[in-house]
């Protein structure tokens, strides 16, 4: 996961810093950084005396922060591959060193969350101490631009396959004419498919750069058709309008450009769809548990968007009891949030909507109030600021499929929970007898009860099942959005629009309409802006519902009316 | 009979009341607290209330003001925002405050204009805003455009070389204020319309997907991009999260913030955020004696080490002494003596310079670039070389480069046009 989300940034890096060394702003760092590279293969075989090695590192805990780019393409020189856990433990900001010797070590937490010094560069074990203690090497975007593409460099003929490849992509930004030694050296050795890709295109770019007849630079465009590595495409137009350049060579690179550009716009429609579909199964997860409620139960539930608020903190709490098991504790708050929320709405069920049972204007007041007590309550008990939810390192991150087509994994899993737990939901109202009972409340209540069902007891149970659901959504949703008193505020509106358009009762419904809503403001997104989509759906519902009051599939028979 | 007395014993409570009152406003100077300790905004707004109670209790520690003590006055707008203008008469007409440290955001504060200048109040901001405004009764404290938005546009344009520019803001009139100055200030540099992209959203929006999805796409063309956001509140958590999600990184497309200070961060997971920018007249992680003396006091006062200091506290830290100072030389808290001693009043500010109140009501301040680091705080990465003065209205908009504010004789105007050399008075709408 690391890896992936590593390889991908270092991807992007690279595209913006092409654009820095093209305009020469940056000439020192540059200029040393792509010296240094030339002779980093050559040289790290050959051991340095460890004086100027120490020298060196000494310098760096005094370097400014101009300063210190020098001082890391030096330690790139001499150190190579032995330095790549200081350039690793600098990148990731737990370099410090101590104020009176100035020795370098990596401070970092182990897992039983106390921080622990090693050596940076040998890993040996130096005890506890606090980061406190020691002072960090300071470090900027600069400079971790710069170190990144160090450990690239190192890492080009020595790592791993996913670090080659992300050293070779992360060359791919700044390839420049006299990049084509290391680049071929490197294609000579390299046996990975994708790797040999990667560096054919960075072969093809320098030529492109360096070659004089139009022969050559004709066969390196031919090979760079196709590929969807933005610098490809930055190089290719820039031929295109290239003045110099034949007529001949220009019309290839503009032909080269439109297989690319039809390529990204199949792959970038491909995304949108996925938007919506994640869109659509967030207001899915936010509206499942009120089609229970207010579709099949008929209550008008004004406190929905709490439960789901009572799922995030259920959420907040667990990480609170867990800290050392992140990944972990959403899995263990799924059942907490469903048992914290369900006894919630069991609670209302009984000593306030059992008294309401047919009078929706007095339900909708007191659920109203209900929703702004349980808000003030969790003001009260845990703050009014927004409370902070971990996201495990198994949620964040994205799947990258190629150069333009990444989707994130939180939406992915999302995606997939939300579908599970509308079958689960599913399943209990079908196959189950509660689900049965419901049912047969749901559409007639006195006959139900003649038949000998304990109706009071299974409208307490569906009661309990929604706002138990809803808090399981509430568990997903605090991967995407803040959890705060407000939370469930931000979607009761959603849950209710979605519940109406798919038509009250119907749970098929819901979950077409949920993925509808999400399509549609994904697709008008592009167009109109955020705003505007929103209020475009509204308005599209206003007038869907004037059309077809009981929404898409309205239930049909006696049990409608 | 029952009302009668109920009516009865209100009476007595009451008279009881004004009387504990005047007893106490013979001796005391009334300073008027106008901070949301409800509803949305409380978040920010709690935060300076609790700072200007510690200032003055720090005052009446060193013997109080003119030979009187200083009482503050707290009222709740509760974020709602024509009740701030109501509130703001019951300090002035009912309450006989001597001052008014308040207001968050700019309607708010637009809210509070009609009222301040009809009751010739005094009214202390302390937000960094939009401009194009400036009040006889205002004390703008906080930054104005050129003192934050242009000088972070200045620098990723001149340190970081950047050539392509989103500006993402929440759907209000401070970030579409701001982005218009942007905007215009961008085109004046030869910045070609292609090469910018402008994106508003809702208030709390929480699905950032395919707004980072464009702004990804956008910052691909091989020319180096930046995202200079004016998104407010909480809003920023899910869309940084959304960024390190899809794999943009602060060195692929560095996100300059100016609504992110360090009580944003305390609240949230800032994992996803490191190397992101905030452009501020104050950290507090800068290090000097005042920054230090600062801290101190704050966590005595509020009695709790890991509450952070950020800008807003520090401009009203600075209004405050400011007031103290003006009161001091004016030797009265009349408005209008307390509004001329103002002008040209300096104070030391946090960071180890020195604040002097302009003409225009504004502060002179030095622009600072943090770079946001684990565990919540900045490191400062860029600096003005001096200090810059506030500019109530920007010299890039069109309708505004020819306005100044100058409530110094003879101009006397805080909407002065130099052009047809005509005053067009009072500027809220």
């Amino acid at each position: 996961m690391n890896s992936l989300a590593r390889l991908s940034s270092v991807l992007l890096l690279a595209t913006s810093l092409g654009a820095w060394a093209q305009d020469g702003a940056d000439m020192a760092a540059t200029e040393a950084a792509s010296s240094a590279s030339s002779t980093a293969t050559a040289m790290h075989d050959a051991t340095e005396p460890a004086s100027s090695r120490d020298t060196l590192l000494r310098e760096l805990t005094q370097a400014s922060l101009a300063q210190a780019p020098r001082v890391i393409s030096e330690l790139e020189r001499v150190g190579g591959r032995e330095l790549l856990p200081l350039f690793e433990a600098m990148l990731e900001g737990e370099l410090h060193y101590d104020a009176d010797s100035l020795q370098l070590m990596r401070i970092s937490k182990d897992s039983g969350g106390v921080e622990q010094a090693t050596d940076v560069i040998t890993g040996e074990a130096l005890g506890p101490r606090t980061s406190r203690s020691a002072e960090k090497v300071r470090i900027n975007n600069r400079l971790r631009t710069l170190l990144r593409e160090t450990i690239a460099r190192v890492n080009l003929m020595e790592g791993s396959d996913d670090e080659r490849a992300a050293a070779a992509r992360a060359m791919l930004g700044g390839i420049t004419g006299d990049r084509l030694p290391l680049l071929r050296e490197a294609f000579e050795r390299e046996e990975d498919g994708e790797v040999r890709g990667l560096l054919e295109v960075g072969i093809a770019m320098a030529e492109i750069m360096e070659a004089s007849n139009d022969e050559a630079r004709m066969a390196a465009v031919a090979v760079l058709s196709g590929r969807l590595e933005p610098p490809v495409r930055n190089l290719l137009s820039r031929i295109r309008s290239d003045e110099n350049a034949s007529s001949e060579l220009r019309e290839a690179a503009a032909e080269a450009l439109d297989s690319i550009q039809s390529r990204i716009e199949f792959y970038q429609l491909l995304e949108q769809l996925f938007f919506g579909l994640s869109l659509g199964s967030v207001l899915l997860l936010a509206a499942i548990g009120l089609a229970v409620t207010f579709g099949v139960m008929g209550v008008i539930n004004m406190a929905h968007g709490e439960m789901l608020m009572l799922g995030a903190y259920s959420t907040y709490v667990v990480q609170q009891l867990m800290p050392n098991h992140i990944g972990a504790s959403i899995i263990v708050s799924l059942p907490v949030a469903f048992l914290v929320s369900a006894s919630v709405g069991v609670l209302i069920q009984r000593y306030v909507i059992r008294y309401l049972t047919g009078r929706p204007l007095e339900t909708l007041l007191a659920t109203f109030g209900i929703s702004l007590i349980l808000q003030q309550a969790v003001r009260t008990i845990f703050s009014p600021l927004n409370r902070r939810v971990l996201a495990p390192e198994w949620l964040s991150g994205s799947w990258q499929y190629n150069e333009v087509l990444s989707l994130t994994l939180n939406r992915i899993y999302i995606l997939g929970f939300s579908l599970v737990v509308f079958a689960i939901l599913l399943f209990i109202l079908k196959k189950t007898s509660l689900g049965l009972n419901v049912r047969a409340v749901s559409q007639n209540r006195a006959m139900a009860k003649a038949m000998g069902i304990r109706t009071d007891w299974v409208d307490a149970m569906t009661f309990g099942l929604g706002s138990g659901i809803a808090g399981i959504a509430g568990v997903a949703l605090c991967q995407l959005t803040n959890v705060g008193p407000n939370l469930g505020q931000s979607y009761i509106i959603d849950s209710f629009m979605v519940v109406v358009f798919g038509g009250v009762g119907n749970l098929f419904g819901t979950l077409i309409a949920a993925f509808t809503l999400g399509m549609g403001n994904k697709f008008l997104e592009p167009m109109t802006g955020a705003v505007l989509a929103n209020i475009l759906i509204l308005v599209f519902i206003i007038l869907f519902i004037q059309k077809r009051p009981k929404g898409l599939f309205p239930q049909k028979g006696r049990a409608a009316d | 009979m029952k009302l009668h007395k109920l009516v009865a014993n209100i009476a007595l409570g009451l008279g009881a009341v004004s009387i504990s009152i005047t007893a106490f406003g013979q001796d005391t100077i009334k300073v008027g607290v106008l901070h949301s300790l409800s509803g949305t905004m409380a978040i920010s707004e709690t935060t300076l209330k609790d700072t200007v109670l510690m200032m003055v209790e720090e005052q009446n520690k060193k013997g109080g003001l003119l030979g009187k003590k200083l009482e503050a006055v707290v009222v709740d707008p509760a974020s709602d925002w024509p009740l701030f203008a109501e509130k703001a008469r019951e300090l002035i007409t009912q309450h006989d405050v001597a001052v008014i440290f308040g207001c968050w955001t700019s309607v708010s504060r637009k809210s509070v204009l009609p009222v301040i200048e009809e009751l010739n109040g005094l009214l202390f901001y302390p937000v960094q805003y939009e401009g194009e405004e400036s009040s006889k009764n205002v004390f703008y404290t906080g930054a104005a455009p050129n003192q934050q938005a242009i000088p972070a546009v200045d620098y990723l344009m001149n340190e970081l070389g950047v050539e392509r520019w989103v500006l993402a803001g929440t759907d209000y009139v401070y970030p579409r204020t701001t982005n218009r100055i942007l905007e215009a200030y961008l085109k004046a540099k030869g910045v070609a319309d292609s090469d910018i992209m402008i994106n508003y959203t809702p208030f709390s929006h929480s699905d950032w997907q395919s707004i980072v999805a464009d702004i990804k796409r956008f910052g691909s063309a091989g020319k180096k991009t930046a995202v200079v956001s004016t998104i407010n509140g909480d809003a920023n958590v899910p869309f940084y999260r959304e960024l390190g999600n899809q794999g943009v990184s602060a060195e692929d497309i560095p996100v300059i913030a100016f609504s992110v200070g360090e009580e944003e961060l305390s609240g949230i997971d800032t994992t996803p955020l490191v190397g992101h920018l905030a452009a501020w007249n104050y950290f507090q992680s800068v290090k000097s004696p005042e920054n230090d003396a600062f801290i101190e006091t704050w966590h005595k006062f509020i009695g709790n080490e890991n509450r952070v200091t950020n800008d807003p506290m520090e401009a009203t830290y600075i209004g405050f002494n400011m007031w103290v100072q003006a009161v001091e030389k004016a030797g009265t808290t009349d408005t209008d003596a307390v509004e001329d001693a103002m002008i040209g009043i300096s104070t030391p500010n946090l960071t180890g310079g020195i604040a002097t109140m302009n003409a225009a009501h504004h502060l002179t301040k030095p622009v600072l670039i943090g770079e946001i680091q684990t565990d919540g705080q900045f490191e400062v990465v860029w600096e003005t070389e001096g200090l810059v003065d506030g500019d109530a209205w920007s010299d890039y908009l069109e309708g505004s480069k020819d306005i100044i504010a100058d409530w110094t004789p003879p101009i006397e105007c805080g909407n002065y046009n130099t052009v047809t050399k005509t005053c067009s008075g009072q500027n809220y709408e």
